[in-house]
């Protein structure tokens, strides 16, 4: 999992909030900006978002680390640096 | 005999399609059990018996129009001989339900749909596909949701050729309905309802604090969302201040049995539905999560029950995960009140003759005049606020 691509990181990140909102136009998303309010991702999407990557890439966010999520480029960064150490 | 009724699933609902039959004659049925499912303007609805008995007869077809209120099945009971007949109206019929009436069996849902899973298709709909040799994901699904319903299949059928995706956006039939049934609700509420509002701001870092400490341990699939804290007093709020948990009907205040509040969950592709957590006050944390995934997962699929749709004694809107503050409610009729919550937002809070930085939330009461005066609606909103600015005593051990 270590080496997966920063790309390939974001691809199965789009997965996971498309699996929870599949009408999300994810492409008009700007990358630096909050995803959660854009999409409409209440606090039980992103629950089900979390519970989906930890699934497909094992890393588990405890909630003290949920304010780094709050971009895509954040979350994209985290999951990077926590599938790095 | 007793007569199964088609139920009145909202104060403007006139008719529902029965889609599909879920008993068959001769078979025995329990109190709570779902035995139909109905379209409406919300959507198709799982409808609930409220007798135990056995099927006599099924007297409405699928795929039939039936108004509120008209026989749809014949039920022979277990107390025969006494002759009662169940009673047509919701209203007693809900009174009649026990308090402690466990909820039915929740259906078995994934909690995360695997990708081209995602077709969402009643099963009356699905069934009939299947009958006319449809693939129904290249049927373009009209109700709730993007949902393929049995008009769809039918459509499908008649013009020879599937539509291109399932998924589509609704057409805007269904949102016209669903627009329609919201606008007469609220529409009825501000002609009928002299609403008065109260609002308070409350820092909640206790409340986060508990919330952190309860999840740090757990999966993520485990954790409580901050929500679940705000049922919770709201709840506890209302059974100290039962005058707020009811409806007003035929000119006077009617308390609800037990405290069942609405959660009003905005749905993908538009529209609102404000099914009823049941029993909100009696669930442990994990039972609440539990049970308000179950809720938010079947209303977005379209699977809420009859009974979900008019258990409600008030209703609570949080708008706080779009980025609003603050939220001045319109309460559904024949509720009296609505609690409304905005967003988490950092604040500087004066704590000890210091001023920090604190995470605040502010709550807010929507409420009848004729019901209640504003000395009542403080109480509320105190209790309210005390508890979740003291989550530990949520639920004290």
């Amino acid at each position: 999992m270590a080496d997966l691509s920063r790309d390939a990181l974001r691809d199965t990140v789009i997965d996971c909030i498309l699996a929870v909102a599949p009408e999300a136009d994810v492409d008009a998303l700007s990358p630096g900006r909050p995803w959660r309010e854009a999409l409409e991702i209440d606090s039980f999407d992103f629950l089900n978002i979390l519970v989906d990557l930890e699934k497909r890439l094992g890393v588990s966010v405890p909630e003290s680390d949920y304010h780094e999520l709050a971009t895509l480029d954040g979350l994209i960064d985290y999951l990077e640096r926590r599938l790095a150490s | 005999m007793s007569e199964f009724r088609m139920p009145s699933l909202g104060a403007d609902m006139e008719s529902g399609t029965l889609v599909e039959w879920l008993i068959r004659p001769g078979e025995r049925v329990e109190r709570g059990q779902v035995v139909a499912v109905v379209e409406t303007q919300k959507g198709a609805i799982d409808v609930e018996i409220w007798e135990a008995g056995s099927v006599e007869r099924l007297v409405a077809e699928e795929g039939q129009k039936v108004p509120v209120g008209e026989v749809l099945a014949l039920i022979r009971g277990e107390d025969e001989a006494t002759g009662r007949q169940v009673p047509a109206d919701r209203h007693t019929l809900e009174a009649s339900r026990a308090p402690d009436l466990s909820p039915p069996p929740a259906r078995a849902i994934p909690e995360t749909p695997a990708a081209g899973e995602r077709l969402r298709i009643s099963p009356a709909a699905r069934k009939r596909a299947a009958e006319l040799g449809l693939d129904p994901a290249g049927v373009s699904g009209s109700g709730v949701g993007g949902s393929v319903t049995l008009d769809d299949i039918a459509r499908a059928a008649e013009a020879g050729e599937p539509a291109p995706s399932a998924r589509t956006a609704p057409t805007t039939d269904a949102h016209a309905a669903m627009r329609q049934a919201i606008a007469a609700a609220m529409a009825r509420s501000k002609r009928e309802i002299p609403h008065y509002y109260l609002g308070h701001t409350l820092c909640v870092e206790p409340a986060l604090a508990w919330l952190e400490a309860h999840n740090a341990e757990r999966p993520v699939a485990e954790r409580l969302i901050f929500p679940v804290l705000q049922l919770r007093a709201v709840a506890l709020a209302l059974e100290a201040v039962p005058e707020l948990n009811g409806w007003y009907r035929d000119g006077a205040f009617q308390p609800a049995e037990g405290v069942h509040l609405g959660v009003a969950i905005a749905l993908r592709g538009g529209g609102l539905v404000a099914p009823a957590l049941h029993d909100t006050d009696r669930l442990s944390p994990d039972a609440m999560m539990t049970a308000l995934r179950d809720l938010l997962t079947r209303a977005r699929k379209d699977r809420l029950r009859s009974s979900e749709l008019t258990a409600a004694g008030l209703t609570v809107t949080n708008l706080g995960d779009l980025g609003v503050e603050s939220v001045q409610g319109v309460i559904y009729p024949p509720q009296v009140a609505l609690v409304g919550f905005g967003c988490l937002v950092e604040r500087p809070w004066v704590r000890d003759g210091q001023v920090v930085a604190a995470r605040c939330l502010h709550a807010s009461l929507a409420a009848d005049h004729r019901v209640s005066d504003g000395a009542i609606g403080a109480r509320f909103l105190r209790q309210l606020t005390d508890h979740l600015q003291e989550p530990e005593r949520l639920w004290p051990t």
